[in-house]
């Protein structure tokens, strides 16, 4: 290309921005909706920001080699912030933004924060209240200027003010910023990214400008994403999924990213942006699913039996449609008929309509919500990787969908199964350490290069890559059988009635489950009984809904009778907690994987009484409120027996 | 606007209101006053009067004695129109919306008094009044940013729940851009978390755009928590005024809400 002249090679990200401000400089780089309109940035205006982000930076005295903390939703400053700490070959730490003050003190002590860029004031008012444990920190830039009159720190700074030293800056020395972007390689840190922290402190994981453009680029090869796709981004920025596809997929490629008003305007927006490439975690797409098919139960007769005929024909045929096998003519007209009466519409209220691509990860998707999508004709895809691994190891290429698989590595990725079952992986994609913990690195690349996963899997006969669980989560029952918790509680948790499942079983002679009901769901089916409730605690405790999940957990059961490895992990008993899980109450992490060992020293007296095959178990316990400030739940939890089946290969063999 | 929570001059001063339905005396010889900025509240139990002494702030009722001095002015019996052309605004205890319309329609209305261009320009949405509505609009999302109800702009406020109405009322009383704004309970039947978010809002108004505000409240820890001074009515009598802690330890005021040993 004929206008890289001034920045020969793209191989960080900076570059790569001030290469599509020369290559597309009107085309639209960043979107958000402002004051009820979508405000469109084109890539020269975003290179124009970021240099003046970047300057004013420098002019506060960031220098190279500095961490910058980003705390915030998805604002396109924050995005920028990123780029513009990248300029200067300093390094963006996003954090978690709901995340309370006490939890970020970690991060940004071992990080060694010195300049941070938040959102709002809720933001400032946590790090200043971890100013003290946090000396370091010498500078705090605020984006949103809203209830900031009052405070009069010297430290702090408004991003206009700062923006506007910048432009200041750039216009005395107009050589500065491209000579520090030169000064850039790709085998720079361009990223830190905290682990969530399942077991233990939070790491820092480094990550190469060369790796997150060698894994943006296998990406968007792979999907042939370009310039005029559409990306909603609304995941936390923290994540390393979000990193993947609303920063370095977007700016390798040059597509569009949008930024919705705020998170709980998600649905509009999609629905406004319509956009082309969608990415989400399960939960996602599962609460999604949970608010379709509760509105349905409130549509009138004549709408809900066309519903469900018509998903009845796209389960039958809806996905091999959609992966171009061969169908019957009369199975294609009826779901023609479908995509006219009812997928087209649903598409069309889920923001779907533009979807090209979408992709899930983060956890085991349910096999039943994987193929609803696939059949209403949404091309969602599953791929799997990790903050280590910049979230590029497998992708499932079109046409090769399995429910249950995620799909072959990806070009340039080796994967190997050790002979623990564990995973491994070799490539450009990996970490080139944890920051400051030589020990942890060792520890998870090995003498050959390859990264330890910790995940449990194999590949199948196609050379698709399967993950069945945490390597370390993956037990024995007495009687040696083996118990995959993960597996049995994503079997319970598709069922919409269900928001989340604990079950424990290693080293017992059967499983047992804690469940959570989805409040949505199951308040919804409760007031259509006329059951009056007052709220999670009571109506979790009714006699008609510990049914209504028993109904769910026997189904859960026959199913796992299908697979002879697993058919001794039937659920036996199980209890409704009396709290929802929650990420504040360290039960579930960031990202809301369950955390289970900390769950079964929390509610030891469950367990037990579980097992001990008691009817019932009081219980209190504590709860904090996202303010810090904390409360008491107690309640008499009932506990139920379910029914349990043979095992299906067993009675084949009799 | 203003510089926030610099308090004033008294800007309004009510000199021995009474007023009567009949032979019903609703008010009984009241004076009190609100300062420029101040966060004023009226307490008292039900049927004490405070409603009526609303009312007769915002001209619905016209006092048949005394004299109520705005801006230094003595005032004429104004009717609510000129109420509102002189900046006040109110919520009220039961909330007033237009049920069936959507938020962002809500409070447009309240920015009627300050469209200029005539109606039939406007039903063309036309020339100037496309302008002037779009100014409008703009003002309005403003408002919509500042209660932080974005995601319910297109809904119908007959489907919000309770809290969020009250919010929306609140919204549309500042659409209109008042010098004093009257709220009528408006923490009534929210439970813990709405009243936090409301007194988070009044506060931020008070101190955002220096909005003067008296307002209704029964629950005494908000009252107490956020008002500079306080007025008590019982049985349409004053019994007591000042800061919240003068009153909080005013005999009076104690023997009206807990009753007294006899």
């Amino acid at each position: 290309m004929s206008d890289d002249v001034r920045l020969p090679s793209l191989s960080t990200f900076p570059r790569l921005l001030m290469h599509h401000a020369q290559v597309r400089p009107n085309h639209p780089a960043t979107r958000e909706k402002d004051m009820g309109i979508w405000q469109t940035w084109t890539w020269s205006q975003v290179a124009e920001e970021v240099r003046a982000m970047a300057s004013g930076l420098a002019e506060l005295g960031f220098k190279r080699g500095d961490n910058l903390a980003i705390i915030g939703d998805n604002r396109p400053r924050l995005y920028w912030a990123m780029c513009a700490a990248q300029c200067l070959g300093g390094v963006p730490v996003p954090l978690y933004q709901d995340a309370v003050a006490a939890e970020m003190v970690f991060v940004l002590q071992d990080a060694g924060i010195k300049f941070a860029i938040v959102e709002d004031q809720e933001q400032v008012d946590k790090l200043l209240e971890n100013k003290a444990q946090c000396p370091e920190l010498q500078h705090i830039l605020y984006d949103d200027p809203r209830g900031m009159r009052h405070y009069n720190q010297p430290f702090l700074h408004g991003l206009d003010e700062v923006q506007e030293m910048g432009r200041i800056h750039n216009r005395n020395h107009p050589e500065f910023l491209d000579g520090e972007i030169e000064q850039g390689g790709a085998e720079d840190v361009a990223v830190m990214l905290y682990t969530s922290g399942t077991t233990g402190k939070p790491k820092g994981v480094c990550q190469t400008h060369g790796a997150f453009i060698k894994a943006a680029e296998s990406g968007c090869t792979f999907d042939r994403l370009g310039p005029d796709d559409n990306i909603l981004s609304y995941l936390p920025m923290a994540w390393v999924g979000d990193h993947l596809f609303s920063f370095a997929q977007a700016t390798y490629a040059g597509f569009t990213i949008n930024c919705p008003e705020s998170g709980d305007t998600v649905m509009t927006d999609m629905r406004e942006i319509g956009p082309s490439y969608y990415f989400a975690p399960p939960r996602v797409f599962e609460n999604l699913l949970t608010q379709v098919m509760i509105r349905m139960e409130d549509a009138g007769a004549i709408k809900r039996k066309l519903f469900h005929y018509f998903m009845g024909v796209a389960r039958r045929c809806g996905a091999e449609i959609l992966d171009g096998k061969p169908v019957s003519g009369a199975d294609r007209l009826r779901y023609a008929l479908g995509n006219l009466l009812v997928y087209g519409p649903l598409r069309n209220v889920l923001g779907m309509s533009r979807i090209r691509v979408a992709y899930t990860a983060g956890a085991a998707i349910g096999p039943d919500l994987f193929r609803f999508y696939r059949s209403i004709g949404v091309n969602l895809k599953q791929l799997y990787g990790s903050t280590e691994t910049c979230a590029a190891v497998c992708l499932q290429p079109d046409g090769q969908i399995k429910f249950d698989t995620v799909g072959p590595p990806a070009p340039g990725v080796e994967v190997k199964i050790a002979d623990s079952g564990e995973v491994l992986v070799r490539g450009e994609v990996l970490l080139k350490e944890y920051y400051k913990r030589p020990d942890a690195t060792a520890e998870s690349i090995d003498a050959q290069g390859y990264f330890h996963t910790g995940d449990a899997g194999f590949f199948d006969e196609d050379g698709h890559l399967k993950i069945i669980d945490r390597a370390k989560d993956v037990g024995k029952l007495a009687n040696g059988a083996m118990f995959a918790p993960n597996y049995i509680e994503n079997k319970l948790k598709f069922f919409s009635h269900i928001k989340e499942a604990v079950v424990f079983g290693d080293g017992k002679d059967e499983v047992c489950a804690f469940i959570n009901i989805d409040m949505g769901a199951v308040g919804n089916w409760a007031e259509r009984r006329n059951i009056a409730y007052s709220g999670y605690t009571d109506l979790a405790q009714k006699a008609e809904v510990y049914d209504l999940i028993r109904d769910c957990v026997e189904k859960a059961n026959a199913e796992l009778t299908h697979d002879t490895m697993l058919a001794d992990s039937q659920v036996h008993r199980f209890l409704i907690l009396h709290k929802e899980l929650d990420p504040d109450d360290d039960e579930l992490t960031r990202t809301r994987k369950v955390r289970r060992g900390f769950i079964a020293e929390k509610y030891g007296v469950l367990i037990a009484a579980l097992y001990s095959g008691k009817t019932s178990q009081f219980i209190e316990t504590e709860v904090k409120f996202e303010d810090g400030r904390k409360g008491k739940v107690s309640a008499d939890l009932r506990i139920l027996e379910v029914k349990t089946f043979p095992s299906q290969a067993a009675k084949k063999a009799a | 606007m203003s510089n926030g929570r610099q308090i004033g001059e008294v800007i309004l001063d009510l000199q021995n209101i009474s007023l009567r339905f009949g032979g019903v005396k609703a008010l009984t010889d009241i004076s009190f006053d609100v300062r420029e900025h101040e966060i004023r509240a009226i307490i008292g139990p039900n049927g004490a009067g405070k409603s009526s002494m609303l009312n007769v702030i915002n001209g619905v009722y016209h006092p048949q004695e005394g004299t109520i001095v705005f801006r230094g002015q003595k005032r004429h019996d104004m009717n609510t129109h000129e109420a509102a052309e002189a900046g006040f605004a109110r919520t009220f205890q039961n909330i007033a919306l237009f049920k069936g319309m959507s938020v962002l329609d809500n409070l447009m209305t309240g920015r009627n008094l300050k469209m200029k261009s005539n109606f039939l320009l406007q039903a063309l949405y036309w020339g100037p009044a496309q302008r002037e509505e779009l100014e409008h609009r703009r003002k309005v999302e403003e408002i919509i940013d500042f209660l932080e109800i974005e995601h319910i702009r297109k809904t119908p406020v007959g489907r919000l729940p309770y809290g969020l109405q009250k919010r929306v009322e609140l919204g549309r009383a500042l659409a209109s851009e008042p010098n004093i704004l009257l709220l009528d309970e408006p923490m009534a039947g929210m439970n813990v978390e709405e009243k936090q978010d409301m007194c988070r809002f009044v506060l931020d108004v008070n101190d955002q755009f220096g909005t003067t505000i008296v307002l209704i409240e029964h629950d005494m820890g908000v009252v107490m928590d956020i008002s500079d001074r306080v007025v008590v009515l019982d049985y349409g009598k004053k019994i007591g005024d000042g800061t919240p802690d003068e009153v909080k330890n005013n005999p009076d005021v104690i023997a009206a809400y807990l009753g007294t040993a006899h």
